[in-house]
């Protein structure tokens, strides 16, 4: 990891290591790998354990994806298993589209 | 023998809400560790309902809670119940009230792919932990179907919600918007099937009512009617209807009517304590200054009277009453009087009942004067204004308040009662009627008792006049075609007086004639007297002649012999 903060923050809400996290967990790293290597961090928030943090960030569904950085603040609830949406939702096809 | 008894004394257990009337109707309050479904359109005040259920709690029952929004900020909610005069900043800060808003942005939110709502339990689980819960309001819920999509996850999220809020053992109020068909507008109910209560927010004739009813409740008997509620700045509060039972105790004391000589009219001297009294009577036939003299009388007793008068204003009816010598503006001030004045139109029935029982509540009256219940009627129509009426007496009646009625009727021909008397003249104990008795080019009034339950009292039409020193009822004048009244009366007294100073003088007459007759008579027996007497000396006068005469012949003979 970059000491200084990654161009595009990420955080994955889970509660506990359901199916649905795990899954949305290796779903969100591929397309990470894949349209922002080297420019992405991701964070992962167990809410069995820090059920404190659920409120800060507006946490109704796990799992929930959330793009902190870059601003606006995204939110894509699911295991992430539609590409298409994600992509859309954490604004990345507009990006790989101009490219 | 032991079952029995336990089955028949098993109660669900409940949750009192501390909202005044609620509990009454539901008997004992919310069922205990279930949730309870209140819905109604906008405006009805469910929000505040469910808010005041947990603040009551956490001040009366001290049952933390829960207050997850899904519409209101925190700060909003904060500020809306600061007008109720609760302070929920104070109770978030010593850890009994948790408010969690839940903010559902569509815009913000992409759905990809299968989720649950374990992020919404676990807050509230947490929140619930912290502040170790016992009360749970989920306001509204249906705002997260419209933030998300997928109805099938939601509806399966929701009822397992449900169940889990039911393991957790908290009393939970989710409230929903009232739909087209059905309860909710996402058929909650569904769900929630342990009570819903509904509120109604209706406005008839331009005036608005806001009503509640328990839709369902399982595992208990409650109130099935549809009761009206008041939000004022203490909150909500029901009144019911028919849970008032007619078992109240009775008082054998009198009171006196404060009026002079219609006391005597009653066989006990005025009326019982704690009962109802209807004053009728036509425009203008001083019903208004017999409810004042009643009021002033019982001020000046020291008893606590509360007016309501529902034409005048209170000023107005302190300078019309000084002007025939009752001053109620001293009473006032000593605070045994309160004078409360409303325009009936200013709000429905329900609600005039709810702030006269308030009023009730907070002064603590002895005697309440309604100056008059006949305008009630242009709020309501005869039958409503019959039930707030029972309602009205069976609550005073509880509480041993007297009081008095009075009532505008209008002109009928002959003796059909009013529409307005006849609705609430099997409701009274005492019933007087003033009117107005017209007849030879004058007006005058009368007043006589219809009925006293448990009083004898007179059946006489006594007619009264106000001067500026008050009321006076005039002794009973009876003519030959009936009570007179008015010129009539004068007339009369005129005639008695004229016959009784014929009357006089004839006596005087036959006085004289009597002491002329003994003059004669008297003369007469001296003039008998003198004849006798005379009679009497001439026969004396005889007597002595013949003595004298006898004497002389023996004389004669002696002379006679002693010569021969």
């Amino acid at each position: 990891m970059k000491k200084q903060p990654a161009e595009w923050q990420l955080i994955l809400y889970i509660a506990g290591q359901t199916p649905k996290s795990v899954k949305a967990f290796s779903n969100i790293k591929k397309y990470a790998e894949e349209h922002l290597k080297g420019k992405y961090s991701i964070e992962i928030i167990d809410l069995l354990v820090n059920p404190k943090l659920a409120e800060g960030d507006q946490i109704l569904a796990v799992p929930t994806l959330v793009r902190k950085v870059p601003e606006p603040i995204r939110k894509i609830i699911g295991d992430l298993s539609n590409e298409e949406r994600v992509l859309v939702g954490l604004n990345i096809k507009s990006l790989v589209s101009e490219k | 023998m032991k079952k029995n008894n336990t089955h028949k004394k098993f109660a669900l257990p409940k949750t009192p809400t501390g909202v005044e009337g609620l509990d009454e109707i539901t008997e004992g309050g919310l069922p205990k560790g279930r949730p309870t479904l209140i819905c109604g359109g906008a405006g009805c005040g469910k929000t505040l309902l469910s808010m005041q259920f947990l603040i009551k709690g956490i001040l009366d029952y001290k049952e933390p809670g829960v207050f997850m929004s899904f519409e209101e900020t925190a700060p909003d909610l904060v500020q809306n119940v600061l007008s109720l005069g609760f302070d929920i900043e104070k109770l978030k800060n010593e850890k009994k009230l948790i408010i969690d808003h839940v903010r559902v942005e569509r815009s913000e939110i992409e759905e990809a792919g299968e989720y649950d709502l374990d992020g919404l339990f676990i807050r509230l689980g947490y929140a619930i932990d912290t502040v170790k819960a016992k009360r749970v309001v989920l306001d509204t819920i249906e705002s997260l179907f419209s933030g998300l999509d997928n109805q099938a996850i939601l509806r399966a999220e929701l009822r397992r919600l449900f169940s889990w809020l039911k393991e957790k053992g908290v009393t939970a109020i989710i409230t929903g918007e009232r739909g087209e068909a059905t309860l909710t507008r996402q058929g909650l109910e569904e769900y929630v099937s342990d009570c819903v209560i509904l509120l109604d927010h209706r406005v008839i004739d331009q005036v608005s009512t806001r009503r509640m009813r328990i839709v369902k409740y399982r595992g208990s008997t409650h109130g099935t009617n549809e009761y009206p509620f008041l939000i004022d700045k203490e909150g909500i509060s029901v009144l019911p209807i028919t849970s008032l039972k007619l078992n109240n105790k009775v008082s054998s004391e009198v009171i006196s009517t404060g009026v002079p000589g219609l006391d005597q009219m009653f066989d006990g001297k005025g009326f019982y304590r704690g009962s109802n009294i209807l004053i009728s009577g036509t425009a203008g036939t001083a019903k208004t200054t017999i409810a004042a003299y009643f009021a002033d009388a019982q001020c000046k007793q020291k008893h606590r009277v509360l007016y309501f008068a529902f034409e005048e204003s209170p000023q107005q009816l302190i300078r019309n009453m000084s002007s025939i010598g009752i001053d109620l503006e001293q009473h006032i001030k000593k605070g045994y009087l309160q004078i409360h004045s409303a325009r009936p139109t200013l709000n429905g029935l329900e609600l005039h009942l709810l702030n006269l029982r308030k009023l009730i509540q907070e002064f603590k009256p002895d005697a309440v004067v309604i100056d008059p219940i006949s305008n009630l009627t242009s709020v309501g129509n005869p039958h409503e204004v019959r039930s707030m009426m029972v309602r009205l007496i069976d609550m005073l009646k509880i509480h041993n308040i007297t009081v008095l009625f009075t009532s505008l009727s209008k002109q009928y021909d002959g003796r059909i009662p009013d529409p307005a008397e006849d609705s609430v003249s099997s409701l009274v104990d005492t019933w007087i009627t003033v009117r107005d008795m017209e007849g030879i080019g004058e007006r005058n009034r009368g007043i006589f008792i219809i009925k006293a339950r448990g009083m004898g009292h007179s059946n006489e039409v006594r007619e009264f006049v106000i001067t500026n020193r008050g009321i006076q009822l005039l002794d009973v004048e009876i003519g030959p075609e009936g009570i007179l009244t008015g010129a009539a009366r004068g007339k009369n007294a005129l005639n008695k007086k004229i016959s009784a100073f014929k009357l006089q003088s004839e006596l005087d007459r036959k006085d004289r004639e009597v002491a002329r007759k003994r003059q004669v008579l008297e003369a007469s027996i001296m003039s008998l007297k003198n004849e006798f007497a005379s009679l009497e000396e001439e026969l004396s006068i005889l007597k002595v002649t013949e003595q004298l005469q006898s004497g002389l012949t023996v004389d004669k003979k002696g002379t006679n012999k002693k010569a021969t």
